[in-house]
């Protein structure tokens, strides 16, 4: 075997294995919880998961199967099989990929454990009510569907009523699909937890603002599964505080994710989940480290709604205005403030195919900041799961031509 | 038929239409792309809602903000809105359905000048009370917000009024698709289509009386004309862009004689009451037609819907017509597929882009179709 390159080795995140320890025993359990007499709900990633936790129920995330598919390469397999069941080539990658494995039990663990029931939130996308809605007739469980209508340019006063309805009807939901009352303590207490995590994951990718950021976005997607699985446990707590102390640590001993930083970009839209490794080592051998993006962060850039003692209360506000159930000048907005606070030289767009509440505005976004912040901005046309949709050449050729501006730009303004 | 010669010049222009009827009564003119939106309350207002389809022309403005992944329609709006064609329209009004919808709403707020841009943010789910009483009060903010931008005030009064005109609207189409359910060779599918679209596009009152000429007409024609025994088809799907392949299909040796669409059926299925009060009538409406796929029902609702729709009308297959890059459509098609198939309806499916395609491409598919019923 070759030679550990130290330098290398000093920049590995540590907290990397333990991170993958708890998604395994979390996967582990998940498929025993009918040997444990413990209930299996299926929940979309914007989905208010504490109530789950509060009446101990495992929470299961397609999605973040969907993402594990897409990591392990195996999304065409799944996409294609998806396809021979007459479901188009165009649909969410997830989607696809979830709706066929769920037939085959493939995938990466062998397909997810069967849900009892399944809970639909439409905060980010209308997609997952149609892919729910497949599920549900699949496997034939209860549905609940938590409508959270678009915030174009404002949050009214009779949505806020309609969706604290709905909370109220999620809670009778979960009562009746587990036979037993929730405890309104315990409640609390998951509430006050998640918010816990969501403050602490803040924290953690807030490190990045630190020049070398101690870590990448391309970190961010790894960690990031905790704060949508297990959000509003302990667990989750500790995780976090120990990633934060070791990005800390980091910054004090001036580690950075790359080892040259000298450009600084921020990434819009999914990962690209089979080519994360592959991109990642392509911008940091151009010295350039991914610093931040807007999809991690929307696992807490809702924190402003939330009055941790009032969770039940203010949930409705938080889960209706996350970051895909707004409109585009809103996330134009959080974009460039994105780019002052990380102090980036540039944006990555990922138009990503599968998500088209996600993809369709991102050419206005470009146009908001060139003219906000005069900043150059690549877009790279892709798919988060399905290979098919990933041409590595063209790719290559337009990071090197944008690197060229960003690097150009860079030497003039200093 | 007279009556619908001059239809099919509108529906062909929609556009000219439109600023002509506003140029001549003065109209406030409102755009509109989905049969969510509450047309009612508009004309309750004295404007004139229009149905937007398109255009066919080639996309360049709509490409600096929707990438090649979005649907036609959507495309083909845009590029219409920003080259300036619809510059006559003094509001838009976008009720929610869709992801791609919901983003051009964003995208045609911050590009385009012209008339005003209201949102209708409707309840995703039609099945529970809550979201019946959030529906009600949608349509009450729609009401104040038009009536604010108009600078006029819509009475109780004007809406029960407006309501009778679309009832009478909608329970004449229903009737013209008994006939034809019926009779199928008393009108051609094309021409019926036009119908459908016209009601979308024209004054209101004069469509109405249109419609009851052809439907006049048609009553006494229906007792003369024999039926030929060609194979009965429902088509199903979003919009139908392509009125040609009605003549397609019948040139096969098929003919349409009925549909789920949105330019058909679930345009005009559900009547308002006409007691009590008028925006709750309004709101209750959309709880007793057929679903889009963008809502939710019951999980297999639209499923029990088509299969009616073919029983009623003693179908021998069903022709799914899907956009490309619509997802709530396409998410449905397995399922849809399979019911029909379980009760021995056998499909075809047949994915258009908004371009007019090869017609004798789609001729051969659909003449293989028909061999293939028994
Ligand atoms: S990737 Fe986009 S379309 Fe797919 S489930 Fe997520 S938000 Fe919805
Ligand atoms: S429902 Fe389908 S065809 Fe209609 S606008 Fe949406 S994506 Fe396009």
């Amino acid at each position: 075997m070759a030679e550990k390159d130290p330098a290398k080795e000093k920049r590995k995140i540590k907290s990397v294995k333990k991170m993958k320890d708890i998604m395994t025993n979390y996967y582990i359990d998940a498929k025993m919880a009918e040997q444990n007499g413990k209930k299996v709900a299926w929940i979309t990633s914007g989905g208010p998961v504490e109530p789950l936790i509060a009446m101990d129920v495992i929470p299961i995330y397609p999605e973040n199967h969907g993402a594990m598919i897409g990591a392990s390469k195996m999304g065409i397999d799944l996409c294609q099989k998806a396809e021979v069941m007459g479901y188009s080539s165009d649909l969410c990658s997830y989607a696809r990929s979830d709706i066929s494995c769920a037939t085959v039990n493939g995938g990466p663990i062998g397909g997810l454990p069967k849900p009892d029931m399944l809970v639909c939130c439409n905060n980010i996308c209308g997609t997952v009510l149609k892919w729910y809605e497949v599920q549900a007739r699949y496997f034939n469980v209860p549905l609940f569907i938590l409508d959270t209508p678009f915030c174009h340019t404002q949050f009214l006063p009779e949505a806020r009523k309609y969706v604290h309805r709905q909370i109220e009807e999620y809670i009778v939901f979960l009562e009746n699909a587990c036979k037993k009352k929730m405890d309104h303590d315990r409640m609390k207490e998951v509430g006050r937890l998640s918010v816990e995590g969501q403050r602490l994951w803040q924290a953690v990718l807030d490190t990045a603002m630190n020049k070398p950021a101690p870590l990448s976005a391309f970190d961010a997607f790894f960690h990031l599964a905790l704060i949508v699985t297990l959000r509003g446990t302990k667990q989750a707590v500790d995780y976090y505080e120990g990633l934060l102390a070791e990005m800390r640590e980091r910054i004090a001993d001036n580690i950075g994710a790359v080892e040259n930083e000298k450009y600084r970009l921020l990434w819009d839209n999914l990962p690209v989940w089979y080519r994360t490794k592959w991109l990642s080592d392509k911008f940091a051998a151009a010295d350039t480290c991914l610093v931040a993006d807007t999809y991690t962060s929307a696992w807490c850039g809702t924190l402003k709604y939330i009055d941790e003692n009032n969770f039940i209360e203010s949930m409705a506000e938080a889960y209706t205005r996350i970051y895909l159930n707004i409109g585009v000048d809103e996330m134009a907005r959080d974009v460039v403030s994105m780019i002052d606070k990380y102090s980036a030289d540039g944006l990555v767009m990922h138009s990503n195919r599968s998500c088209k509440p996600y993809s369709f505005g991102q050419l206005d976004i470009q146009r908001i900041v060139r003219e906000k912040r005069g900043l150059p901005s690549l877009m790279i046309e892709a798919d988060m799961v399905d290979e098919r949709f990933f041409s590595e050449s063209q790719i290559e050729t337009r990071i090197d031509a944008f690197m060229e501006v960003v690097k150009e730009r860079k030497s003039c303004t200093r | 038929m007279q009556a619908i010669k001059e239809l099919s010049a509108i529906v062909g222009d929609p556009i000219s239409y439109a600023r002509k009827l506003k140029e001549q009564s003065g109209k406030k003119i409102i755009g509109y792309m989905c049969t969510y939106a509450p047309e009612e309350i508009i004309q309750a207002a004295g404007a004139h809602p229009l149905r937007l389809f398109g255009s066919n022309k080639n996309i360049f403005l709509a490409d600096g903000h929707l990438q090649a992944y979005c649907c036609s329609l959507v495309r083909g709006v845009l590029e219409d809105a920003l080259s300036g064609d619809l510059n006559f329209l003094d509001g838009m009004i976008f009720p929610h359905t869709c992801d791609t919808v919901q983003r051009l709403s964003d995208i045609w707020r911050l590009n385009i000048s012209y008339g005003f841009h209201l949102d209708v943010v409707l309840p995703v789910k039609l099945d529970t009370k809550s979201s019946r009483d959030y529906m009600v009060d949608v349509q009450n903010r729609f009401r104040n917000d038009l009536e604010k931008a108009l600078q006029v005030t819509i009475t109780d009064d004007d809406i029960k009024k407006s309501i009778a005109l679309y009832n009478e609207i909608r329970g004449g189409l229903k009737k013209v698709y008994e006939l034809k359910n019926k009779n199928p060779e008393v009108i051609s599918g094309k021409d019926l289509s036009a119908l459908v679209r016209a009601a979308m596009i024209m004054d209101r009152n004069d469509y109405l009386r249109i419609l009851l000429n052809v439907i006049a007409e048609l009553e006494t024609k229906g007792s003369t004309i024999k039926s030929t025994g060609k194979r009965r088809l429902i088509i199903s799907g979003g919009i139908c862009s392509q009125p040609d392949i009605y003549s397609v299909i019948e040139n096969a040796g098929g003919v349409v004689v009925g549909d789920d669409l949105c330019t058909g059926s679930r345009y005009f299925e559900g009547s308002i009451k006409t007691a009590g009060n008028p925006i709750a009538a309004i709101a209750e409406r959309y709880w007793q037609r057929p679903v889009c796929p963008a809502k939710h029902l019951d999980k297999n609702a639209r499923a029990e819907n088509l299969i009616k729709i073919a029983q009623d009308g003693k179908a021998a297959g069903v022709i799914f017509m899907l956009l490309k890059f619509c997802d709530p459509h396409a998410f449905d098609y397995p399922y849809l597929k399979e019911s029909l198939a379980a009760v021995s309806i056998p499909s075809l499916l047949l994915e258009v882009e908004d371009q007019p395609q090869a017609q004798g491409q789609l001729q051969t598919r659909i003449e293989a179709f028909l061999e293939t019923l028994s």
